[in-house]
């Protein structure tokens, strides 16, 4: 068995919320003292009919505004995998919270009312799964009911959505007709809809592909906590503990560890307390090398013959999540993995609008939400990589120095 | 064996390599962390995950025992026992010590429990040892609140926790900077579920305190939930003490914490009547959790884990 991490945007009126109470429900994740305490609380709201969205509204502001605000993690397993979900607000206002569910997503849902086709929020929550580099795009056309279950209603949107995924780069789209209100195609093929010979959205969840999304060509360890036990038996014990983020290892392999540049071999890897020959990612071990070198917490053990980019400036794009406002000159602390260096962000080129794609030049600041492409200096050399080539070398946060809030996320170009 | 075969992993590695990271992190980031450890399966497994994540050097934190004087027996040996045989630090504060102390009012009624109160002593150790980053075996599925709790979440001096001023965690990147008197809370298994808690304790062959498997027990039936007769629980006139053959599903206080009627005497069995119940872990075994819908979001804003 298996896991899968998704992630739905959208707003109330989208059905985001009735989508995932649907989905726990048929897979029966929803047990019936929790159904009691739903059916309570939707009396208090006077219509009568259990509201599914009072279940992933775990915060009272939430239940009592009726929105989502943050997201919520949710948790379902079939048979074949398990699922974690993070349930994302869809609203412009939480962008940030969108870009922060995103971030561990290999599968991103995107729901379009069938009456209303693609509009500005669709538009947004692809180009954040665009930006974020979320590997698999499900374009559910949820109210189908809505529509009379009709097929060209079905097929317009699709020629819509196809155009802009295509401007976008989406790679893997894969689009179903639903209705989450009333069941169609979320568990089983809906027979309302004939025309429709995919499989319905938990089969297609069950079997989408993501072993091949982790990169196993270009390794990358970057050091978290040296061990050191310093008994008599294990005198000169050093092992480099941290979590191996893509690529391979194997013992007697050539390492660079970065920034320094130094080579080094592997004497032994563990995992788990036990010695293994070989490891790979997502796999947390500790790593012993052959030298005795000056390795520390944020240092990186490269393997493979494609080194990250070692350097001092380079470009980012960046989602601001603060509400102070980030001006050129500013100073933050960059956190990328388990390495932190001071940084200043020197010059902001353009401001994304997320609505439209369209670049506004030399906004001079960005604010809460905002996405701009910026330039960054550290104060010490840093390794990386492409943020879209490889996420976990490439995306990095800001940290205020002052509050120690983290204000920004940088997916490095 | 193919290449595509040969790199997959297990979904209870995944999760077990993202809670050993979490782990690292914290050994890495903070001066005085601790692991809060309660002796349930949660923190027992927490121990597990520790073990692999540090060994063979020492924990880099003692494990604290927030003591409420009203455990079950079972898992205070327990408690005593594990630490002793990994040979790391345990540290007992008493919630009676703190009462004493700070002249608290005890709760009354049939089951009076010190659950809201061992948030003080929880404060009080913390500030006893200067402990930066307290480490807690809450998951997200156990509650809604715990839903939208972050995996590093930052508490203010009071040990409060305020859902509107998380800090965006992205990645796999934990953000532990705090300012003076705040403290981080650090919940490594937040992604796990119970079943998966259970699959794993299975597949690694951890040992838990005996009263997590079925055995007979004075109980009396309060509102459908079988309560153990103890010296913390007043009974009733009405009340009629029988003796069933029972389990725990969750291991609190015994004031709080309520059996489940069972046979499951291996965990195969356990497993088995954990995925065929309607009923979830809290609504089961916790007396404290029907109060009111935002029970558990209005205990975490005051300091609680």
């Amino acid at each position: 068995m298996d896991l899968l991490r998704f992630i739905t945007a959208g707003s109330v009126d989208d059905g985001k919320s009735t989508l995932i109470g649907r989905l726990l429900y048929d897979s029966k994740s929803i047990l019936a003292d929790q159904l009691a305490a739903l059916e309570q609380q939707s009396k208090n709201k006077e219509d009568g009919e259990i509201d599914l969205a009072l279940l992933t509204d775990g915060l009272r502001a939430e239940r009592e505004q009726g929105i989502t605000i943050d997201v919520a993690y949710k948790y379902f397993s079939t048979p074949r995998r398990k699922f974690i979900i993070a349930d994302a607000p869809g609203h412009i206002q939480y962008t940030r919270n969108m870009v922060t569910g995103a971030s561990n997503a290999s599968l991103i849902i995107i729901l379009v009312d069938a009456r209303n086709g693609v509009v500005e929020q669709t538009r947004r929550h692809s180009i954040i799964a665009s930006l974020l580099n979320i590997r698999h795009v499900v374009v559910a056309v949820n109210k189908m009911d809505l529509a009379d279950y009709s097929q060209d209603r079905y097929n317009d949107i699709l020629i819509d959505y196809a155009e802009m995924a295509r401007t976008l780069q989406l790679k893997d789209v894969t689009y179903l007709p639903i209705s989450a209100l009333k069941g169609d195609n979320i568990v089983d093929r809906s027979p309302n809809m004939p025309w429709y010979d995919g499989p319905a959205l938990l089969e297609l969840l069950e079997t989408v592909q993501v072993q091949n999304d982790t990169d196993l060509q270009r390794g990358r360890f970057g050091v978290q906590y040296v061990i050191r036990p310093q008994t008599d038996d294990l005198h000169d014990y050093r092992g480099y503990a941290g979590k191996i983020t893509s690529g391979t290892y194997r013992k007697g392999d050539t390492v660079t560890i970065l920034p320094a540049g130094h080579t080094s071999r592997i004497k032994t890897i563990e995992l788990g307390g036990r010695e293994v020959e070989e490891a790979f990612a997502p796999q947390s071990v500790i790593i012993q090398l052959e030298d005795d070198i000056d390795i520390s917490r944020g240092d990186l053990l490269v393997n493979g013959a494609q080194l990250p980019r070692v350097d001092q400036e380079f470009d980012v794009l960046l989602c601001w999540m603060d509400n102070k406002t980030l001006t050129p000159g500013n100073k933050y602390v960059l956190q990328l993995g388990s390495r932190s260096v001071r940084s200043v962000v020197r010059d902001i080129q353009y401001r994304l609008d997320v609505n439209t794609l369209e670049k506004q030049w030399s906004p001079g600041q960005a604010g809460l939400n905002d996405v701009v492409r910026a330039t960054i200096r550290t104060s010490s050399p840093l390794p990386f990589d492409g943020y879209s080539d490889l996420p976990a070398g490439g995306g990095a946060i800001l940290i205020d120095e002052t509050s120690y809030v983290t204000v920004g996320a940088c997916m490095i170009q | 064996m193919s290449n595509e075969a040969k790199y997959r992993l297990d979904y209870l590695d995944q999760l077990e390599s993202e809670s050993i990271h979490i782990f690292r992190e914290v050994a890495g980031q903070f001066e005085r962390p601790a692991l809060l450890f309660s002796g349930g399966k949660d923190s027992i497994t927490l121990v597990h995950l520790a073990l692999k994540a540090f060994r063979p050097g020492k924990f880099p934190f003692p494990l604290v025992h927030i003591d409420t004087g009203h455990n079950f027996p079972e898992a205070l040996t327990f408690r005593d026992e594990l630490a002793d045989r990994i040979g790391e630090k345990l540290i007992v504060r008493k919630v009676e010590d703190t009462i004493v102390k700070r002249q608290l009012t005890e709760p009354r009624g049939k089951f009076a429990s010190r659950n809201a109160l061992q948030t003080f002593t929880l404060l009080d150790t913390i500030e006893e040892f200067g402990f930066d980053a307290c480490i807690g075996g809450a998951r997200r599925d156990e509650e809604k609140a715990r839903a939208k709790e972050r995996i590093f979440s930052v508490r203010d001096e009071f040990g409060g926790w305020d859902p509107k001023r998380q800090r965006p965690e992205l990645w796999n990147i934990y953000n532990g900077r705090i300012r003076k008197g705040e403290n981080v809370r650090v919940f490594p298994i937040s992604n796990w579920t119970e079943l998966d808690i259970w699959n794993y304790i299975r597949r690694e062959n951890i040992a838990l305190p005996s009263i997590y498997f079925a055995h007979e027990r004075e109980v009396i039936d309060y509102e459908g939930q079988w309560v153990a007769v103890s010296p913390f629980i007043r009974l009733d006139a009405s009340d009629t003490v029988q003796r069933r053959k029972v389990r725990y599903r969750t291991v609190g206080d015994m004031t709080c914490t309520a059996a489940v009627e069972s046979s499951a005497s291996a965990i195969d069995d356990i497993i088995r009547e954990i995925t065929a119940t309607r009923t979830s872990e809290r609504g089961e075994t916790r007396i404290d959790d029907k109060v009111s819908e935002a029970a558990m979001e209005d205990r975490k804003k005051n300091g609680y884990f």
